[in-house]
């Protein structure tokens, strides 16, 4: 987006790239921990892969679309959009081939209890994967469009 | 009683920025606007002790849909074309709120234990998920475990969503990838 408006660049704004590069590790780590955490508190997969994707865009809005897609390419998130989507699905998937309902987790290990953890521990993971990757390529996709 | 002063204030702050979206021009404005209506319905979801929704306001209203609505600011214009026509969208806007009032009359006051909605499954889901799934956030459990077909619906439409809304801005130009 700053390179859509010249005038604004703001990797060139040292308050805002400094507080930038100091807070996206953190909302990256808070973005897992709500991943891993839902199982106890507030959160889960939707609200994870939305604010680790947050954390992916404000690296972006500040030091460039094209440094992000060092670390995230567009093909690799693209490609995770659906992996996701596997994920939830093949554990749907597994949950049938062991016997099971599809999504009856009870299946997935010797005791229910634990294949429930398990399977939502892996479903969670699929909706964090998808809606992180959706939310960054849609971004990488303005950003580009911008460019162009 | 403090929550129900909280409950007003932020009521009258949200129909305060809904009349201010509705005035302003500047899209820009209305984009800020409008992401600070959502972190203040995540305060009104918390005072309902709704705090999954809450997160899920603050996170996607406030945080990710703001920063889409810039991004498309970014490819199109910032100043909104005033519409001719001003009865029109004010006899709907007024119609389906009447409509809602209308609809909230039959309800069940909130938090109410009879309430059909605590009557239904919602005791079997508290009662059983201790034993059955063994985790203690119950919202998690019938999202994911109970509800776990209609959730995997849901990442469906996100999945979707976001196939279409790169299909239509494309792969950006001078990108050239064969698959």
């Amino acid at each position: 987006m700053s390179a859509a408006r010249p005038k604004m660049r703001m990797r060139e704004k040292l308050v805002l790239r400094i507080v930038a590069k100091r807070f996206v590790p953190f909302v990256l780590l808070f973005g897992l921990y709500v991943q891993a955490h839902g199982d106890f508190g507030p959160g889960g997969g939707f609200q994870a892969g939305v604010i680790f994707a947050g954390g992916l865009i404000l690296y972006a809005m500040i030091f460039g679309a094209d440094e992000l897609e060092r670390v995230a390419p567009r093909r690799v998130v693209e490609r995770l959009v659906a992996a996701g989507v596997l994920l939830y699905a093949g554990v749907g998937l597994a949950t049938l081939l062991l016997g099971g309902n599809f999504l009856d987790y009870d299946v997935l290990a010797r005791d229910p209890s634990a294949g429930q953890h398990l399977g939502i521990l892996l479903v969670e993971l699929g909706v964090g994967l998808t809606v992180a990757a959706v939310m960054t390529s849609i971004f990488l996709a303005f950003a580009s469009r911008g460019r162009g | 009683m403090a929550a129900v002063w909280l409950d007003i204030a932020l009521f009258g702050f949200l129909l305060a920025i809904a009349v201010a979206i509705a005035r302003t021009r500047d899209l820009f404005a209305a984009a800020m606007l409008l992401g600070i209506f959502s972190l203040l319905s995540a305060g009104v979801f918390t005072l309902l002790d709704a705090v999954d929704v809450a997160f899920t306001e603050a996170a996607v209203g406030a945080g990710i849909s703001t920063i889409l609505v810039l991004g498309t600011l970014a490819l199109t214009d910032q100043v909104e074309v005033p519409s001719k026509r001003r009865l029109l969208p004010v006899a709907v806007v007024v119609l389906t709120g009447a409509a809602l009032l209308y609809g909230t009359l039959d309800m069940p006051a909130f938090g109410d234990p009879d309430a059909p909605i605590h009557q239904h499954v919602a005791p079997r889901y508290l009662a059983e998920t201790p034993d059955a799934i063994g985790i203690p956030n119950v919202v998690t459990a019938v999202l994911a475990s109970y509800r776990g077909y209609d959730t995997l619906g849901e990442l469906v439409v996100i999945f979707t969503a976001g196939v279409g809304v790169l299909l239509l801005l494309g792969r950006g130009r001078g990108e050239d990838d064969p698959g």
